[in-house]
Formats: structure tokens, C-alpha cells, sequence
């Protein structure tokens, strides 16, 4: 085990006055191994807190380039890390944080080629991913390969939090079934909280701490559910299910899945898309066609276009009723989901003059200089 | 005949958002199931029900299948899965 420099002790002081952790504890630590799947707004706490920690070793999984509406929430980043790999930027600054961490930055994206080899190198996985698909990718890798899956979960001001570890259920157990692409908004459509992130992400932290101390209880088997808007934290109790595709008694599964991954659903689309840069050319040949903007109000307040209509999504199926199936629609909102949602609803109804504009309004904004979105 | 039951339901999350409150008193009939409370709000707010099979219920602080017999009395639970990060 790899064991502290006397000198080096001083740094964990705080660590080692308290009972449970105390040079021992400190020493595990020291020897610990953790992968972070996600270096966002989650991921951001989960990583601080990690190499303060002094966590021997610290992989972190990450595809993606910090961009400038990262930085309201995803606290390992700086002003000037915008462009550069998040998995890159984050691992200079533990190692800046401290020294004596080794950190692997992985800027690749998790997935069913690599899961389970990454997965397999460390004793403990954090889940500070956004998305259905690779959550379901880690726990099942994590099962798979006997690691416990440190997951937590936010939007807006929700989050969710939950261990799942060889004794307890898995994230199938508690959601067998992801639900259909739209049907939940992800950060980048609803917006969240900056701080909730780092509520999350803390707890994560101190569940990835206890499973490598052995201390406390873990949050195995349960699922904490915090709104920070009324400041309250509930807790269910979550079974093994006997049925689970994962780790049921008669299980489905056997190995990660190759993309898509399991657990996503493709939207059912039968609405023709227009192409961002094809909307004005259409708009100019369909005098008669109008945008149906179904942003909220709040998303609105920059950006409309010329022969909008707007009908949010919140009073979607109220006012469908307004809406005339000889009038040509490109159904629009900011990201492009609540609007193929809308569209398909449209169609649905019977609407045959209906579109989408694909990639929404910001897919739009990024060719057109006098139009802007946030 | 036998009296209905009250439930108090507790929502979350998106669902929350749908309902458009975070917590309802139902009157069910005796003999209702944890599915029937989640139908009897999917009447009220159609859209729940691109939620539906995503949705875990709890009973009292314990998640359960949707055939989970209520009592008068009972807090259920709607917790719809989360995904961001």
C-alpha cells in the first residue's frame, strides 16, 4: 500500500484527527484509485474534492471542450480553459491542487469499447455524466466488472443520489426503463442550478470517501432526493429487482452494450427537418408558413423570429386547438427537443404542412449574426 | 359501500413541473392500487404520460411495483428519473 511521507502527513492533518479516517484511513486513501466518468458540472466538486483528499489516483473520462456556459457551474475550470479538453483541463488543475495526485485524463468518449476496461483499472466510479445512455453504460460496467457506481443525477433544482454496490440494487433496479428522448429536459434544455451541481457533486465525494474508508453507512440501496428550492432531502428505499436485465435472477444482459446505448430510446419522427442554414429559403418560397416557437417565455426573451407564433410546450396541448393544419408550421425551440416533441404531436393530430427546424434556434443563431440566442 | 381512501402524493422532478404542484390529496376508491393514484393524475395532466414507463412510485418511502395496494393514509412518491450532470 502506498503509504504517506512523514513530511507529507502535515497536508492530511485534518484527515488524520479524526477517529475514523486517522493515518490508516489517510493511507487507503493514499492507495485509492477512483474514476470520474463526466468532468462537468457534477464531476467539477466530485474532482476537487477527490485530489484534496489526496486520492492516490484519479482517472478522468471526458470527451468534450469547456465552453463558456460551462463556467456558471463547473467550478474546475477558468475563465481562460474555454476550448480547451475538459478531461485535459481538469487533470492540470489537480495536479496544480496536488502534486502528489496521479491523474489520468482520458479525453475520449465513455463508451461500450472502453467501459469496462476503464472501469476495471480503479476501485471506485463516479457518475458525473449527463445523459441516460451513459449512465446506463456505467452501471452496467461497473457491475460487470464487481466496482461500486457512485451515481448522482440533477435538473433544475433536483437532484438524485444513490451508491450502487454488489450488495444492493443497481441504477436498473431503480429505473429499468429510460424515458423517451424529450420527455425529460437535460441541463443544456432546462437549465439548472449552478450550486446544486456542488450539492451533488459533494455527496458523491463523501460516498466515493466512505466506500474507499469503509466507514458509515453508503448510500446502497437508497435514493436521496434533495430540492434545493425548499432545502429538503427525502429518502426511498430502493429493492434489488428479481427482474432486472442486469442483476436479476435470470439476467438479460452479459455485457455493455454497443451504441446506442441501452436504456435510450429514438424519437419516433415522421416530421420533415429543415436544415438551421435551409430556414430563411424556406420561409422566403412558403409566404404563408410560420414559425411555431414552443420556448417558454422565459427562454424567449431574446431571439424571435420574423412570422413567429409562439406556443410554448407547457400549453402545448391546450392550444392546439389554435393551430390550423393548412397553415405550413417549422416547429422551433431553442435546442431542437421540445420542438420535435410538438412537431411530432402536430402530425400526430393530423398536421401533413408541418417541420422541424433541426438543431432549433441556436443551430440557427450559429449562421446568423444579427440573431441571437442563449 | 366502502369509504375512499386519502392519499397525499408527493411529486418531483419533471413530474412536478408537469403537475404544476408538489404535493396532492387524492380520493381513490377502496381497494386502488399505487397505479391507479399515477392514472388519476395523468388524467389531470395528459403529458405525464410521455413519463409513464420511466417513472418509479413510492409507497410510504419504499419504491414499489405499480400493483402495490393503498391504504387511507398512505404517501405515495412520483419519481421520474433524472439526467442531467
Amino acid at each position: 500500500m502506498k503509504t504517506a511521507p512523514r513530511t507529507a502527513l502535515r497536508r492530511y492533518s485534518r484527515h488524520l484527527l479524526i477517529p475514523e479516517v486517522g493515518l490508516e484511513g489517510q493511507n487507503r486513501l493514499l492507495a485509492a484509485r477512483i474514476l470520474v466518468v463526466g468532468a462537468g458540472g457534477l464531476g467539477s466538486p466530485v474532482l476537487q474534492y477527490l485530489a484534496a483528499a489526496g486520492v492516490g489516483r484519479i482517472g478522468i473520462v471526458d470527451d468534450d471542450e469547456v465552453d463558456e456556459t460551462n463556467l456558471q457551474r463547473q467550478v474546475v475550470y477558468a475563465d481562460d480553459d474555454v476550448g480547451r479538453s475538459k478531461a485535459v483541463a481538469a487533470a492540470d488543475r489537480l495536479r496544480a491542487m496536488n502534486p502528489s495526485v496521479a491523474v489520468d485524463a482520458f479525453p475520449l468518449r465513455f463508451d461500450a469499447t472502453n467501459a469496462r476496461e476503464l472501469v476495471r483499472a480503479y476501485d471506485v466510479v463516479v457518475d458525473g455524466t449527463d445523459n441516460f445512455g451513459s449512465r446506463y453504460l456505467i452501471n452496467d460496467a461497473c457491475r460487470l466488472e464487481g466496482k461500486p457506481d457512485v451515481f448522482g443525477s440533477i435538473f433544475r433544482f433536483d437532484g438524485q443520489i444513490s451508491v450502487f454496490a454488489a450488495d444492493g440494487p443497481c441504477y436498473r433496479c431503480l429505473f429499468p426503463e429510460a424515458p423517451p428522448e424529450g420527455a425529460v429536459p437535460t441541463c443544456a434544455e432546462g437549465g439548472v442550478l449552478g450550486v446544486l451541481a456542488g450539492m451533488v457533486g459533494t455527496w458523491q465525494a463523501n460516498e466515493a470517501l466512505k466506500l474507499v474508508l469503509g466507514i458509515g453507512s453508503p448510500l446502497v440501496g437508497r435514493l436521496a432526493l434533495l430540492d434545493a428550492l425548499q432545502a429538503r432531502v427525502r429518502e426511498f428505499d430502493v429493492l434489488r429487482d428479481s427482474m432486472c436485465a442486469l442483476c436479476g435472477d435470470h439476467p438479460a444482459i452479459s455485457d455493455v452494450a454497443p451504441e446506442p446505448p441501452r436504456g435510450t430510446v429514438a424519437p419516433r419522427s415522421d416530421v420533415p427537418e429543415i436544415a438551421a442554414a435551409q430556414l430563411d429559403t424556406f420561409l422566403d418560397e412558403h409566404p404563408q408558413a410560420r414559425v411555431l416557437d414552443v420556448r417558454e417565455p422565459h427562454e424567449a426573451v431574446l431571439g424571435t423570429l420574423p412570422r413567429t407564433l409562439a406556443v410554448p410546450a407547457s400549453v402545448f396541448e391546450e392550444r392546439l386547438h389554435e393551430l390550423d393544419s393548412a397553415t405550413p408550421y417549422v416547429v422551433a425551440c431553442r435546442v431542437g427537443a421540445k420542438s420535435r416533441w410538438a412537431a411530432q404531436r402536430l402530425w400526430d393530430a393530423g398536421f401533413r404542412r408541418v417541420h422541424h427546424l433541426e438543431g432549433g434556434l441556436l443551430a440557427y443563431a450559429a449562421n446568423a449574426a444579427a440573431f441571437d440566442v442563449f | 359501500m366502502a369509504a375512499n381512501i386519502s392519499v397525499r402524493v408527493l411529486a418531483f422532478a419533471r413530474v412536478r413541473e408537469l403537475l404544476g404542484c408538489a404535493e396532492w390529496t387524492l380520493q381513490l376508491p377502496p381497494g386502488a392500487t399505487v397505479a391507479d393514484a399515477w392514472e388519476a393524475l395523468a388524467e389531470r395532466a395528459e403529458p405525464l404520460r410521455a413519463l409513464a414507463s420511466s417513472t418509479r412510485l413510492a409507497q410510504n418511502g419504499r419504491i414499489v411495483d405499480g400493483g402495490a395496494p393503498l391504504h387511507d393514509g398512505d404517501e405515495v412518491a412520483l419519481l421520474p428519473p433524472v439526467g442531467g450532470g
